[in-house]
């Protein structure tokens, strides 16, 4: 079916099955290989992105369930975000990458977390970040560099919610 | 992997390593380095070639390229690599391009595996001694060549940031100018290298290289190979070990929109298509027949009985002092226990994948991989081409464990892009990945120890049942009918009066692969050997860490790690009910780690790892961050497995086939983890692995602790921790 995506600001024509899951329209028709494979069933988080700037597992997202005009954002515009800006200096600077596999999807989930909740408390981190799997171990770094990234976002700004709604995954 | 022989030492190496030429090469100099190994020795073609281990290039222009040997999978070995480059060639590392090394054993041989491999927390060392010696070279060269040119003593120049300085006469001269003529003196053989107390890397946290690019989406794993006409294949091997292809009919797949092909193997079936989905698509819609074959029947029951009937077999016998079987027969008391482990997965996040794409005449691979020339031997000995003709594009690893240390993934993705037109990237399922893994195999330790009226024990002995890797994987690591790694630390850092330890080769049925899994031999006998010491604690009726103190006078750096990390724990202060303290120690891949465990037990059995403390002595620690790194990332590595870890087989077919079934550690249920490095001027050891080596017998010890309950079988089965 053709119809049009818009990913990171740019529209791409795109020609492919509905049932196709949006993880491999990214990473295998339009190149963008940021967003990563992990699971396949919404276990494990590398795959995450944001639709209408809520985190979504793309690997089973079809595009068919993307509403119309959907906006996706993957982790190669997650800079563009200023929430998406500090946590990516704050992985750095708190050192947390290792192998880094999973780190685009630890990254677009923490910030949609921070999108929210500008003072995110250890179980709201638990809550959105637990669906991220890590074999590296970076949990803890990670932790402390959406603790580091908050603390440079203005509190004012945090809204009532806790945690991002996120659709229900395995 | 361990390494049996001690890293090269700065003596060893000075002999054993000599620089075997060197040249302006492409207007650079470039010097390298050829460690002895005896791979060198048997490539007489390559003799008088510049050889292994890392090299540096420096062009006229100043440009400054430092190549790499060893893989980066998570380890930091790219960043701690070039520290040591960078600090004996005094060159900043944001003056530096850093490339991988391409597949090459005669150059990029690990002097002790003697092959290409990045494994057995080796890597540095590894490279300590080489890569420091190669940056000093090119150093001295440079300094020689500018004390030349000026005129002067070259103990007058110095050298910082790529420069040489002539500080009385305050003339200075940049690295590039100096290339030409530098490559026309002769090579130094005996170079000064920097005194440790003027390091301005190494010892220091310097910021990661290879870290920046993967938080924009930007790095390049294997799995982000694109090349140009690439087309996408999911692949399905026999889900029975050694199983083959029946038959299949093509046609529902090929229906598929964007399907092209359907590739048949003796042992799999691909489908290629334009994306991933379409071929994963193609290939569920496929109805495969399998020829089951041998191993069709096979289950864990079956392999857990014949790992125990071999317990029961003669071993042969790799180490014995003393005589432990007359001074078991004249001690006051025998300790006598089984353990047995389970088969486990790898898991890394990213699926096993090759892209690969098969010419006439040639071939081209796009991969990550721990071991690259035995890739780029094994594609080439499947498509019957020279080495040659076989490029490797070496990528990031994302996750290896171990994993990928094996090549069969790159030998079936040729298989398959030798059928095809163009280049294809074969991805496995996640539920390949978990059912085609090669598998760290069950393995089952008996310990016998005697013990004198005081307590103390008078003999040690260990009979290890498990596969020999090392004989398939590495033959020089399986001398006299023994696998070096299957006895890692079979003993213990403990001083036993009198010891035998004995191995008895049970490999797994023909088809089940088994492999290496990070922390390798100590991760079975380090749970061992800390178990025993403590039920033999328990029954002396002693402290554990006193009991362990009272048989370490021989170890005064293991003794230094236990009693650090006793004391960082508050080993001793009373804990709530249901919670329990757990210490183990280790003395392997040349470093020293002791860890403590804190555990809850709930009456129901349910149980949480609160707390780890750990303190590694690794020598000098090249990049302190990084060992803290590692050192978190082996416990929680290692917990995962303690707590999850299994693997089995039903029908001759894996069970298990995602993260639901087999899972792992997440964020909620990670422990507070507090790394402490002990200052040390030692040679580097190995900090990959011993963080998960040690930490299953911290958290069964405290279990112990918390409840009475002994563990002898991992993974930790929380049935048994429920209260009566």
């Amino acid at each position: 079916m053709q119809r049009n995506l818009t990913v990171n600001g740019r529209q791409y024509p795109v020609d492919v099955d509905d049932d196709t899951p949006l993880l491999w329209v990214l990473r295998d028709v339009l190149g963008l290989t940021g967003t990563k494979f992990g699971c396949g069933i919404a276990l494990c988080g590398a795959c995450t992105v944001h639709v209408d700037d809520a985190p979504r597992r793309s690997c089973v997202t079809p595009i068919s369930a993307l509403p119309d005009g959907a906006r996706i954002r993957t982790i190669e515009t997650l800079g563009e975000l200023p929430e998406g800006k500090v946590l990516q200096q704050a992985w750095l600077d708190v050192e947390v990458v290792q192998c880094g596999y999973c780190q685009p999807g630890q990254l677009m989930s923490a910030a949609a977390l921070l999108s929210v909740n500008h003072t995110p408390q250890d179980a709201d981190i638990d809550a959105v970040m637990s669906g991220n799997i890590c074999r590296c171990g970076t949990y803890a770094r990670i932790r402390k560099a959406i603790k580091t990234a908050a603390a440079q976002l203005p509190s004012a700004e945090a809204g009532t919610e806790r945690v991002p709604a996120m659709e229900a995954h395995g | 992997m361990q390494a049996k022989e001690t890293s090269v030492s700065s003596s060893a190496c000075s002999r054993r390593a000599f620089l075997v030429g060197m040249t302006a090469v492409g207007g650079g100099l470039l010097v390298s380095f050829r460690l002895s190994p005896a791979a060198a020795q048997t490539s007489p073609a390559v003799a008088d070639f510049l050889a292994p281990n890392a090299f540096i290039r420096i062009d006229r222009a100043g440009r400054v390229t430092l190549i790499l040997p060893y893989v980066e999978m998570g380890q930091g070995a790219y960043t701690s690599q070039a520290q040591l480059l960078a600090e004996e060639l005094e060159v900043d590392l944001d003056q530096v391009t850093l490339e991988a090394a391409p597949p090459d054993e005669s150059l990029y041989s690990h002097p002790v595996f003697g092959d290409q491999i990045t494994g057995g927390s080796a890597g540095l060392r590894g490279s300590w001694d080489t890569l420091r010696r190669a940056g000093a070279t090119a150093r001295v060269m440079l300094e020689t060549a500018a004390a030349q040119r000026w005129g002067v003593d070259g103990a007058e120049c110095t050298t910082r940031r790529g420069e040489v300085v002539h500080g009385a006469s305050g003339r200075r001269a940049k690295y590039g100018a100096l290339v030409d003529d530098a490559a026309r003196l002769p090579v130094p053989l005996d170079i000064m290298l920097k005194d440790p107390a003027s390091y301005k890397l190494i010892g220091h946290s310097v910021k990661r290289v290879d870290t920046p690019e993967k938080v924009t989406g930007a790095a390049k794993f294997g799995i982000d190979a694109l090349p140009a006409g690439v087309k996408f294949a999911a692949v399905a091997a026999c889900p029975v070990f050694g199983g083959k292809l029946g038959t299949v009919d093509e046609r529902p797949a090929l229906r598929v929109r964007g399907v092209h092909q359907v590739v048949k193997l003796d042992d799999a079936v691909a489908v290629v298509a334009d994306h991933t989905w379409a071929a994963r698509k193609g290939l569920a819609a496929l109805d495969i027949s399998w020829n089951e074959g041998a191993s069709a029947t096979l289950d864990t029951a079956r392999l857990v009985a014949d790992c125990d009937a071999a317990l029961e077999r003669e071993g042969v016998v790799v180490a014995e002092t003393g005589d432990p079987e007359a001074a078991e027969a004249q001690a006051a008391s025998r300790y006598e226990a089984v353990f047995r482990m389970p088969m486990l997965a790898h898991l890394a996040m990213e699926p096993i994948n090759c892209t690969a794409h098969v010419r006439e005449d040639d071939c081209e691979i796009w991969v990550g991989c721990q071991r690259l020339a035995l890739a780029r031997r094994l594609a080439a000995e499947t498509l019957g081409m020279p080495v040659e003709k076989v490029t490797i594009h070496n990528h990031l690893l994302g996750g290896g464990f171990g994993r990928r240390l094996e090549a069969d993934y790159v030998a079936q993705a040729v298989r398959i892009a030798r059928q095809l037109e163009g280049p294809v990237k074969v991805t496995w399922s996640r539920e390949e990945d978990v059912q085609h893994d090669y598998y760290r195999f069950h393995n089952h330790s008996r310990v016998r120890v005697g013990i004198d009226a005081q307590q103390r024990p008078v003999s040690f002995s260990h009979r290890i049942v498990g596969p020999s890797v090392m004989a398939r994987w590495l033959p020089i690591f399986f001398q006299n009918g023994v696998d070096l790694d299957m006895v890692g630390g079979a003993t213990g850092p403990y001083r036993w009066p009198a010891q035998r330890i004995e191995y008895v080769r049970q490999e797994a049925p023909p088809g089940l692969a088994t492999g290496n899994w990070r922390g390798v031999g100590p991760t079975r006998n380090v749970f061992v050997v800390e178990s025993v010491i403590d039920d033999l604690a328990r029954a002396a009726g002693r402290d554990p860490l006193e009991y362990r103190r009272s048989l370490l006078a021989d170890s005064p750096r293991a003794l230094a790690v236990l009693e650090r990390a006793a004391d960082l724990a508050g080993w001793g202060r009373p804990l709530t009910r249901g919670r329990g303290r757990g210490i183990s120690l280790l003395n392997d891949f040349g470093s020293y780690v002791a860890e403590v465990a804190e555990v809850s037990v709930e009456p129901s059995g349910s149980l949480r790892v609160e707390r780890v403390v750990c303190v590694v002595d690794c020598g000098v620690a090249v990049n302190p961050d990084v060992v803290h790194a590692q050192m978190e990332g082996g416990i929680i590595f290692g917990l995962s497995a303690a707590l999850y870890g299994k693997i089995t087989v039903a029908n001759g077919r894996v069970e298990q086939s995602n993260f639901d079934d087999c899972p792992v550690l997440r964020m909620n249920e990670t422990p507070s983890i507090e790394v402490h490095i002990v200052d040390s001027a030692e040679e580097p050891g190995g900090v990959g692995e011993p963080g998960t080596a040690a930490l299953f017998p911290a958290v069964t010890n405290a279990i112990y602790a918390a409840t009475g309950v002994r563990l002898y079988e991992l993974p930790i089965d929380r049935e048994q921790l429920r209260s009566a």
